[in-house]
């Protein structure tokens, strides 16, 4: 433990681009983008399947698939491709390397609870609160921004605290393809025998995840409706307010 | 990667019995994790039903173990346990705990209060009752809490043959075919890792039907 201390006092550790903050902002970029990637391909569809119940099971189907993918099998298997393709599309070599197996693996990754949850989120608003809203004349676009969106944003972004947390932790096996990120302490902790640096580097990750978790959580609570707030937890469902009857069946992410 | 094909079908009907042994460590290493986190996440859950304070914190806890990176966790364990299958099954069994107990305290909520009481009235204890009715209500939610953590489970393992040749499973392929450049190895691992994955997606699906057989009967009277 006195070796972890004294690895996270050494000034050394700190600077360049093997340093603590050059590695946070590699981590934080490809776990960045691929949060970005995955909610421009599953927020549309979960929030499409949601309101209209159309494909419901196609798209549940297709994100089980994704979530039976193993991420470090996946950015492996994609390797020899994104590889091969580098001179035809035009990007270095090194790049089809780590970058972008890593990415499309982690992008893979999030897909799942981020469009499940949209659409189980959606499908949690009572219907008849969805009548009441068209009696009243709302527009389907209406009904979606005025009464599902608000009444599901605490299940929507539990799907992106989820997907966020694995993606953190899961972009340490990166290093593995000799990305950079936090996976790097660990890897390199690993090969040359420096538990030290091993320690810190997991330590730096789950401190990250973590952190980053705790701010997803305040957001979740932002959006909450106030009159769906509790004390205690946050927030609560739309089914312990109103008490609905649980119908039972998935739970989700 | 020269003049070689992406994949080398030779080498694949030379290496079949390769591919089975890889395979069937690959079962061992999730077959066991899923067994020691299902029991002991049936402990934790049937606790913070009957003391609902405790379970944010075991919530906390849980999800807090889920963060710790894979590979990290191999890593730590490896001076204490050696290069074992303890080493491997330690970790992946806490992260099983996240999923598996959301799932079973899901499970005995959707138990109705009606029920519950229909159950005190005919006069059943504590005990007979989570036995008789709350453990087969809760069933169908407990079996996709399994579905997902196994599935779950099948891909982390990829990640344990970093720590050795005699129980690494399907990710040994992964691992070798990464150092040796050879995409079929590669190719193998990941598809049959995804394979069983899927088989056993489709076993749990099966057991949850042969398991509520009354769930069937109320799908067939609409």
């Amino acid at each position: 433990m006195t070796g972890v201390l004294a690895w996270f006092l050494d000034p050394a550790n700190w600077m360049g681009p093997t340093g603590i903050p050059a590695r946070l902002t590699e981590h934080v970029e490809i776990a960045g983008l691929a949060i970005a990637a995955a909610t421009i391909i599953g927020l549309p569809i979960g929030l499409y399947i949601g309101h209209t119940g159309r494909a419901a099971n196609f798209a549940i189907n297709t994100a089980n698939i994704g979530r039976a993918v193993p991420s470090y099998a996946l950015m492996v298997a994609i390797l020899p491709i994104s590889l091969a393709l580098a001179p035809t599309l035009g990007y270095q070599p090194e790049t089809g390397l780590t970058f972008i197996p890593i990415f499309l693996a982690m992008t893979l990754l999030a897909v799942p609870p981020i469009l499940v949850n949209a659409y189980a989120g959606l499908r949690s608003v009572d219907r008849d609160l969805l009548e009441a809203g068209r009696g009243m004349g709302m527009t389907e676009g209406q009904i979606l921004r005025r009464i599902e969106l608000p009444i599901a944003s605490p299940i929507i972004v539990g799907g992106f605290r989820t997907a966020t947390l694995q993606v953190i932790s899961t972009a340490t096996i990166g290093a593995l393809l000799s990305y950079g990120g936090f996976g790097r302490f660990i890897v390199d902790g690993i090969a040359r025998s420096e538990p030290a640096q091993l320690f810190a580097g997991a330590i730096l990750v789950t401190v990250l995840a973590l952190a980053v978790d705790a701010l997803l959580s305040v957001a979740q609570t932002r959006l909450t409706p106030r009159a769906m707030r509790t004390k205690q937890s946050g927030v609560r469902t739309w089914s312990e307010i109103a008490e609905v009857p649980r119908r039972g069946g998935e739970v989700v992410a | 990667m020269n003049e070689k094909p992406l994949i080398d079908f030779d080498w694949i009907l030379t290496h079949l019995d390769d591919i089975l042994i890889r395979t069937l460590q690959h079962i061992q290493l999730t077959a066991i994790p899923i067994a020691i986190g299902f029991v002991i996440s049936l402990g934790l859950s049937v606790w913070a039903v009957r003391r609902p304070r405790i379970y944010p914190p075991m919530t906390a806890m849980t999800g807090l173990l889920y963060t710790i990176p894979s590979l990290a966790a191999f890593a730590f364990l490896r001076p204490i346990f050696g290069l074992s299958l303890l080493t491997a099954v330690i970790p992946l069994t806490t992260y099983t705990l996240l999923i598996l107990v959301r799932n079973n305290v899901s499970g005995f909520q959707s138990v109705p209060a009606e029920v519950l009481e229909a159950a005190e009235g005919m006069g059943y204890t504590g005990r007979e009752r989570l036995r008789r009715v709350e453990l087969p209500l809760a069933v169908p939610l407990m079996i996709t809490g399994l579905r997902l953590a196994t599935v779950t489970t099948i891909g982390l393992a990829t990640v344990a043959a970093i720590l050795g040749d005699s129980f690494g499973g399907l990710g040994q392929f992964i691992t070798e075919g990464l150092q040796t450049l050879f995409p079929t190895k590669i190719y193998v691992g990941a598809v049959m890792s995804v394979a069983l994955a899927f088989a056993a997606d489709f076993a749990f699906i099966r057991l949850e039907r042969r398991l509520t057989p009354w769930a069937q009967v109320r799908a067939e009277r609409g």
